[in-house]
């Protein structure tokens, strides 16, 4: 069994994204940019479940400039054993993703594919479902734990109120949340063998984005930002409000 | 003129805070609202519904598959209902969100996700970048239905009017087999973190969750929703539904209290709509006092019950 991951290259989560100049688009000049988090986790899955026997390869996949090819060089070095990079820059809807995804999926016969529960520059989260829905597989979001015994998955997801189960075959999509696992560390020897690994590139004809992003802006956050000595004085602040 | 989509949440027994916002929200698109109940015995919350200002009609998927649907259900029974409709909207909640994706990629149409203002009827705000920053878009003419998942604590809440009619919808089974197989909610006492009018927040500073009844008490004191960080949900202090920001809940309080937060811009993204933060931290140099009303520098384990018994003295007196 093969496993697609999705493995965005996004903005670093320790940065603080800001508009550009003219307000139009968040700056991306000379900003450190790194693997979505969500997609670590989703790669790391993946490698468990092939480490474990259940699948034979995982090859993940990036929409993405011309830099993209150094973030799936992150996840060769994580172990994946493939990555294919679909060279596409600006925005794109998450459906558009979805379509591109679609196609490698059929074209390398993948059975499971991983995301991240959503892409921390987008923050859609809507990939998963769109991509489920595309192929006609199950989907399971936000997962929490996933199980796999003989093509069937047992998944519990992270939702509003608590935890729910799911419980389908395989083939599925399925997305995962930030308690699923822990990323491995890539060490120096692993990135060096990542150079031998491949990265394919494959061209997708992307139909440009029916959403325009008209103005990019700081939200304004009128805060007080008064700094109090005493609980008192708290207390009297907050007169008829406690 | 507008022809809405509306689903409306709830948890078998009552119907969400949410879905009142949402027609708020839906009031400011105008037009013919069509809100959806799904679930089996809940003619209580069909009525409500249908009492909710703006509703022009209530269509019920009555079934007990509907107790707990999988998006592969919903998929399948919104479909039918989505000709015609300029927009589909839903809280912006984990429940709705999956099968609301589904369905836009079923109708091959635009979908947007957390929705925070609405400026006419292709135009909208929505944060992006953990909330570092938003996004005004206008979606293209000819993409409809603009499928959304609305932050419903930026709208208000509509007010209540005679009821509408109500109408049984025919169920259709999924065409995809996904099946609910357990569900482990944390019932609580306190009101809900979404929409509760003050939030105490734990962080990683809190220490243990020996150390959280401390967050708990003060709750209590005050009536207070719980909530944390990720830091303290990683850390086991407290159950992964109650963390706020980014990747868990979007709280919009009176008041927020972060206690042992630092404030990452993770955190940050769950909180902006609370009316008043209050930030203490032993670090003066934490980011979370740099967005707080009011700050306290000092050990939160002599300035909590410091701050309980204050409050309860002046509740007695
Ligand atoms: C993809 C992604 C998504 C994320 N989503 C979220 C999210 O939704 N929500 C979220 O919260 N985080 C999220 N995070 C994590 C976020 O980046 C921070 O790591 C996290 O918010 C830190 O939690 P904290 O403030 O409790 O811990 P810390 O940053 O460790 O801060 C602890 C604070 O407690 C203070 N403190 C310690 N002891 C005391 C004491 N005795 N009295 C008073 N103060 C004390 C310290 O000074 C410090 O400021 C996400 C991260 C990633 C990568
Ligand atoms: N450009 C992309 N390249 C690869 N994977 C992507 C891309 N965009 C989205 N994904 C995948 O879809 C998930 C959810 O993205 P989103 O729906 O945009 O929040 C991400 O965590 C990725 O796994």
């Amino acid at each position: 069994m093969k496993i697609l991951v999705g493995f965005k290259r996004v903005i670093d989560y320790h940065v603080t994204a800001r508009p550009n100049a003219a307000g139009t688009a968040v700056d991306l000049a000379g900003v450190k940019m790194a693997p979505n988090p969500f997609d670590e986790i989703a790669l790391e899955e993946a490698l468990k479940i092939r480490d474990a026997g259940n699948a034979s390869e995982v090859i993940a996949v990036a929409i993405g400039d011309d830099k993209t090819p150094e973030t799936l060089r992150t996840a060769l070095a994580m172990g994946a054993d493939r990555a294919i990079h679909i060279p596409h820059s600006g925005d794109l809807e998450a459906f558009e993703v979805a379509k591109a995804l679609t196609e490698i999926a059929k074209q390398e016969g993948c059975e499971l594919i991983l995301l991240g529960k959503q892409a921390i520059d987008t923050d859609n989260g809507q990939t998963a479902s769109m991509l489920a829905e595309l192929l006609e597989w199950p989907q399971a979001l936000n997962a929490f734990t996933i199980k796999l015994e003989n093509k069937q998955a047992e998944v519990t997801c992270e939702i509003d109120g608590g935890l729910e189960t799911f419980s389908f075959s395989l083939p599925a999509v399925i997305s995962v949340d930030l308690r699923l696992n822990t990323p491995r560390f890539v060490k120096m020897p692993d990135i060096i063998k990542a150079r031998a690994k491949q990265i394919d590139t494959i061209e997708y004809a992307f139909i440009p984005s029916r959403v325009t992003i008209n103005k990019v802006f700081t939200p304004q956050q009128e805060r007080k930002k008064l700094m109090l000595e005493t609980v008192s004085d708290l207390t009297k602040q907050l007169e008829g409000q406690l | 003129m507008s022809n809405i989509l509306v689903i409306a949440e709830h948890d078998g027994k009552n119907l969400s805070a949410s879905f009142a916002k949402l027609m708020g929200a839906a009031s400011k698109l105008g037009g013919e609202v069509t809100a959806i109940v799904a679930g089996s015995g809940v003619d209580d919350i069909v009525n409500k519904v249908a009492q909710t200002a703006g509703v022009t009609k209530v269509v019920v998927f009555d079934d007990t598959s509907f107790v707990r649907p999988t998006a592969e259900l919903w998929v399948e029974n919104l479909a039918p209902l989505a000709s015609g409709k300029t927009h589909i909207m839903a809280a912006a909640s984990t429940y709705s969100r999956g099968g609301l994706a589904r369905l836009a990629a079923r109708l091959k149409t635009v979908m947007l996700s957390d929705i925070v203002a609405i400026n006419g009827a292709d135009s909208f705000t929505r944060p992006i970048y953990a909330g570092a920053v938003n996004a005004d878009i206008k979606v293209n003419p000819g993409s409809e239905p603009i499928v959304m998942t609305v932050r419903f604590s930026s709208f208000d809440a509509a007010s209540e009017q005679a009821a509408a009619d109500i109408e049984k919808q025919t169920i259709v089974a999924a065409k995809v087999a996904n099946s609910s197989t357990d569900l482990q909610t944390s019932s609580s006492e306190r009101p809900d973190l979404g929409s509760a009018r003050v939030v105490i927040s734990g962080g990683r500073g809190v220490g243990s969750k020996e150390n959280f009844a401390l967050i708990e008490k003060l709750a209590d004191t005050l009536g207070a929703a719980i909530g944390a960080s990720r830091a303290a949900v990683d850390a086991g202090y407290v159950s992964n539904d109650l963390q706020v920001g980014q990747t868990g809940k979007v709280v919009a309080p009176a008041l927020y209290f972060a206690i042992g937060i630092s404030g990452a811009v993770q955190h940050l993204a769950g909180i902006k709509g609370a009316k008043t933060i209050i930030a203490i931290n032993k670090d003066p140099n934490a980011p979370i006092f740099g967005v707080a009303d009011y700050g306290l520098v000092g050990d939160l384990f002599t300035i909590i019950p410091e701050l309980i018994e204050q409050i309860s003295k002046e509740k007695a007196a």
